[in-house]
C-alpha cells in the first residue's frame, strides 16, 4: 500500500493529512481545527485582501477551487465546507444584484458580506487569544512548586488512580476472556511468588508497565493473582501508581 | 491568662477581693511580631500543596486579613530582593512558592520531567472561546469557531480545565461551560481578570 500523500494546505501550521480510510476512500484529515472559516482567513491573507472589503467574487472563486481540488482527489469534504460554499455564492450573487430603489426613505441596505466579516473577525480574535494561551503555558511550564510531601498522599488523586487501575483491569479481563487458550494444567503461581517477582522487576527496572505485565498472564486465575499482587505492593511498598494521560498505560514506579 | 475575682460575701469583715489566676490549657498568647508572622506565612505557603489563600492563612494564624496581607507583601518583597532561585507569587486566588523561570532547564533535568503534552490548536481555540465567553453553551461555541468542537470539549473536560456551570434557561436547556481552578493554575493566572482584555485581540485581528 502506498504511503498516504501529504498535501500542504498551510492551515496554521498543523499539517492536514490524506489518509487511506478504506480501499477506495481517501479522507482529508483536517482535524477539528481547520474549518471553512480557517480556509477563508487563509485565502484572504493569501490574496492580501482587506477583510473589511472582501473581494467576494475572487475569494469565492478561490474557495471553490479548493473544494473542487479536494473532490478531484476523491477526498470527502465535510458538510461545513459546502455550507460555506453556498453562503459565499449567495453573498456573491447578492452583491451583483442591482440595488433596488425604494420610494420611501433611502434605506441603507446591509452589506451582504457583513455577517460573514463579523464571523471572520471573531474567529480571528479567538485564534489570537488561543496563541496567547499557548504562550502562557510555555512560561508556566518553566515554573515548579515544591515536590510532594507525605501529607499529599492523602488527597483524592492517588485514590483515583486505584479506580483507574480497576478500569484497566476490567478492560483487559474483557479482552483476555477471548484470548485464554487451553493450557495443560500447571501449578498456578502463588500470590507470594507473584509479589516477589513483581518486586524484583520494579526494583531492577525502576518501573513496571502494568498493562504489559497483565498481558503476560496466561490464565484468568493468574491475572487475578497479579492484580491482587499490585494492590498489595501499592499498599505496602514505596511505589507510586502513575498514569501518563487519561486512559493511558498505568506504571508502577519505585519511589 | 484567665483572671477570676472572688469576693467573699457574707463575711463579717470586709475583705479585699482575692484574685486567683487559673492556669488553664490556653497557651499564653503574646501578640506576634510582624517578622514572626512573615516567617510563619512563609512556612505555610511552602507546605501547602496548592496555592494558599489569605483567608486560610488568617484562620490558621488567628490574625486578621490586613495583617496577613501586609505580611505576604513583606514576604514577596523579600523574595524579590533576594533574587534567589525561588519566587512568591499569587496564582489561582492564592499564594505559592515556586522556582523561577530562569532555572527551568536545570530543574527539569533534575526532576527528569518532560514538558507535559501541550493542547492541540483546536482545544486551545475552544478553551479561548470558553475562557472569554463563559458561561457558554456548545451551540454558541460552534457559532464562533465555525466547526464542531465536541472532541476538543471532551479533552478540556478530561484535563479538568473546564467544568459544567449549569444549564441555560432557554429552549432545550443546554449545558453551559466555564473554566476551572486548574485552568488558572496551568496558565499561571491569579484570577480571570488577569486574562488580557479581548480588545487587545480585536486590534490584532483588524490589523490583518
Amino acid at each position: 500500500m502506498e504511503q498516504p500523500e501529504q498535501l500542504s494546505f498551510d492551515f496554521y501550521k498543523e499539517q492536514p493529512q490524506i489518509v487511506r480510510e478504506s480501499r477506495d476512500e481517501l479522507r482529508l484529515k483536517l482535524g477539528e481545527f481547520a474549518g471553512p472559516l480557517d480556509l477563508l482567513l487563509y485565502l484572504i491573507k493569501q490574496e492580501q485582501a482587506n477583510i473589511f472589503d472582501i473581494p467576494i467574487a475572487r475569494i469565492t472563486d478561490e474557495y471553490l477551487k479548493y473544494i473542487r481540488l479536494m473532490k478531484h482527489l476523491d477526498i470527502s469534504v465535510a458538510g461545513d465546507f459546502l455550507v460555506m460554499a453556498a453562503t459565499l455564492i449567495e453573498i456573491k450573487s447578492k452583491m451583483l444584484l442591482p440595488k433596488e430603489a425604494t420610494e420611501e426613505a433611502e434605506e441603507e441596505l446591509e452589506d451582504p458580506r457583513e455577517a460573514l466579516v463579523r464571523q471572520l473577525l471573531e474567529h480571528q480574535i479567538f485564534k489570537n487569544a488561543a496563541q496567547m494561551l499557548y504562550e502562557r503555558t510555555t512560561v508556566e511550564q518553566a515554573v515548579f512548586p515544591r515536590g510532594r510531601i507525605e501529607s499529599d498522599e492523602n488527597n483524592s488523586e492517588t485514590n483515583a488512580s486505584v479506580f483507574d487501575l480497576l478500569s484497566v483491569f476490567q478492560k483487559i479481563l474483557a479482552r483476555h476472556v477471548e484470548e485464554v487458550q487451553m493450557e495443560i494444567e500447571r501449578d498456578e503461581i502463588s500470590l507470594a511468588d507473584m509479589i516477589k517477582s513483581m518486586r524484583k522487576r520494579i526494583f531492577e527496572g525502576k518501573e513496571l508497565n502494568l498493562l504489559k505485565f497483565f498481558e503476560e498472564m496466561h490464565s484468568r486465575r493468574e491475572f487475578v493473582t497479579a492484580f491482587i499482587a499490585v494492590l498489595e505492593i501499592v499498599r505496602t511498598d514505596s511505589v507510586k501508581l502513575m498514569q501518563e494521560a487519561t486512559f493511558g498505560d498505568i506504571i508502577l514506579r519505585k519511589v | 491568662m484567665l483572671v477570676c475575682v472572688i469576693r467573699r460575701t457574707g463575711a463579717r469583715q470586709a475583705v479585699a477581693p482575692t484574685i486567683i489566676t487559673m492556669d488553664l490549657e490556653i497557651e499564653e498568647k503574646q501578640p506576634r511580631s510582624i517578622s514572626e508572622i512573615v516567617s510563619i506565612v512563609e512556612a505555610l505557603v511552602f507546605v501547602a500543596d496548592e496555592p494558599i489563600t489569605v483567608k486560610v492563612l488568617a484562620d490558621v494564624l488567628e490574625e486578621d486579613r490586613e495583617t496577613i496581607e501586609a505580611a505576604v507583601e513583606e514576604l514577596k518583597q523579600e523574595y524579590e530582593e533576594r533574587e534567589g532561585g525561588l519566587q512568591l507569587r499569587e496564582i489561582a486566588g492564592g499564594w505559592q512558592i515556586s522556582t523561577r523561570t530562569e532555572y527551568h532547564e536545570e530543574v527539569r533535568r533534575f526532576l527528569k520531567t518532560r514538558p507535559s503534552a501541550k493542547l492541540s490548536l483546536a482545544a486551545l481555540e475552544t478553551l479561548a472561546v470558553i475562557a472569554y465567553k463563559q458561561p457558554v453553551t456548545v451551540p454558541e461555541i460552534l457559532e464562533i469557531r465555525g466547526v464542531q468542537s465536541a472532541s476538543a470539549i471532551k479533552t478540556l473536560l478530561d484535563k479538568k480545565l473546564i467544568t459544567a456551570k449549569g444549564r441555560k434557561e432557554t429552549v432545550g436547556r443546554p449545558m453551559m461551560y466555564g473554566t476551572s481552578k486548574d485552568f488558572l493554575l496551568q496558565f499561571g493566572l491569579k484570577d480571570l481578570s488577569e486574562l488580557p482584555s479581548i480588545e487587545d485581540f480585536e486590534d490584532l485581528a483588524q490589523g490583518m
